[in-house]
């Protein structure tokens, strides 16, 4: 139980998936101008890497131990037609969930937090229980940085910046500011 | 003409249209790896052969390729490409490779090969489209190359481990950290919207110059 609450953590402040290991930042600098967006944009990240952990864990338990070198294909082709699949299935059972995060769904299928998340895991040995609360962890810490920074941008939108600074180039040096507060949080466990 | 126009497609992709700091592609890779020249130069080659060789095989087959699968096509042969990558880089400099890890296969997610792929490769002849290929690695290359010197010189006080300064030199270790990343890439572009917003004013001018003249 430790040991998942651990991953959780660390996934979630201290190796944020968007701060630390900057993966996902297309839609990290692209989408995160408004607050709602960005909520309903984490959603289905998170909801995407919970289902990429299973397809995971499945073809490295049952399927790539017989060919590894065959892992970094199968990862995507099976991800991203299992996630096109659920979308069907969310678009004919609930229109309105569909509605709030369908349209992300294909997006970001090929984004690298997704792959980045099915790669780690294997990496490190993940179980299944350890790959889900992983994944949750990430998408979790993906949705808070999107916030976060989605936030920070609305409202340096009603302050007066000077036009030269406007853009990507102060979303970054906002960025790299959140990423300086969350590396506070490796603190957390040097003590414990 | 006909070398000229291969010249343009080339050219175009290492200043007008460069990947990093006017597209503002493939950022993943490119902060994640370059808190090193050597880290980032490695990156940046491997990224360069994905690049080109999709390139060239996505034009060559672009007429057999169905319309309604491609991406799913692209995206195979972007695989296929990082996973030789991938290994070669194993076998080759097993250090680096170490030190790159997850990122290399992560080569496949960045958005600026399939990008290209899409946007160019799949309807341009193969000449065209190596070309502009190569051009657009380079200008990664180069993109990569200068953040990682920058976070180098600044958070170890060295370039390719050769130390440049004396002992007194304070390391900004926060350069080498992740937040050193964005920051660097935030000063970089904040510089060359500078840039473009000198020429403009450069062009209005001389505009206003030859409209009083006449």
């Amino acid at each position: 139980m430790d040991n998942l609450l651990w991953i959780f953590v660390s996934a979630l402040l201290v190796n944020n998936f968007v701060l630390a290991y900057f993966l996902g930042l297309c839609p990290f600098l692209g989408v995160s101008n408004s607050l709602e967006t960005s909520f309903r944009l984490g959603l289905a990240t998170t909801f995407v890497m919970l289902v990429t952990a299973i397809c995971a864990w499945i073809l490295n338990t049952y399927i790539l131990i017989y060919a590894p070198y065959l892992r970094l294909i199968c990862f995507i082709v099976v991800i991203a037609s299992t996630v096109q699949f659920i979308e069907m299935l969310i678009k004919k059972l609930s229109p309105a969930l569909f509605r709030a995060m369908g349209i992300f769904l294909p997006l970001i299928t090929t984004n690298c937090a997704i792959l980045g998340l099915a790669i780690f895991a294997t990496n490190r040995g993940y179980g299944f229980w350890e790959g889900i609360v992983y994944a949750l962890g990430a998408g979790i810490g993906f949705t808070l940085a999107l916030v976060l920074l989605a936030g920070l941008r609305e409202e340096s939108e009603l302050s007066d910046v000077p036009a030269l600074i406007k853009g990507t180039a102060m979303n970054l040096i906002i960025a790299g500011v959140l990423s300086m507060a969350f590396m506070g949080f490796a603190g957390l466990f040097s003590s414990a | 003409m006909k070398r000229n126009e291969s010249y343009d497609e080339f050219i175009k992709g290492i200043w007008r249209d460069n990947p990093v700091f006017a597209q503002v592609l493939g950022m993943c890779p490119m902060l994640a790896v370059t808190n090193s020249a050597v880290n980032a130069i490695a990156m940046g080659g491997a990224t360069f052969f994905v690049l080109v060789g999709s390139s060239f095989l996505v034009s060559t087959f672009r007429n057999i390729i169905p319309k309604q699968v491609r991406i799913s096509c692209f995206i195979i042969i972007i695989a296929t490409f990082v996973t030789i990558a991938d290994y070669t880089l194993l076998a080759l400099v097993p250090g680096v490779h170490k030190e790159l890890g997850a990122f290399i296969p992560l080569i496949v997610a960045n958005c600026l090969i399939l990008g290209r792929q899409e946007a160019f490769a799949s309807r341009y002849p193969t000449r065209l489209a190596v070309m502009d290929a190569l051009g657009m690695a380079t200008g990664f290359l180069i993109a990569l190359f200068s953040l990682g010197a920058v976070r180098e010189i600044l958070g170890d006080g060295a370039l390719f481990g050769v130390k440049l300064f004396g002992e007194n030199f304070e390391p900004w270790i926060i350069m080498i950290l992740p937040p050193g990343g964005f920051l660097t890439l935030g000063v970089i572009l904040l510089f060359f919207n500078w840039f473009k917003y000198k020429k403009d004013e450069f062009l209005a001018d001389v505009a206003d110059a030859e409209r009083s003249s006449r």
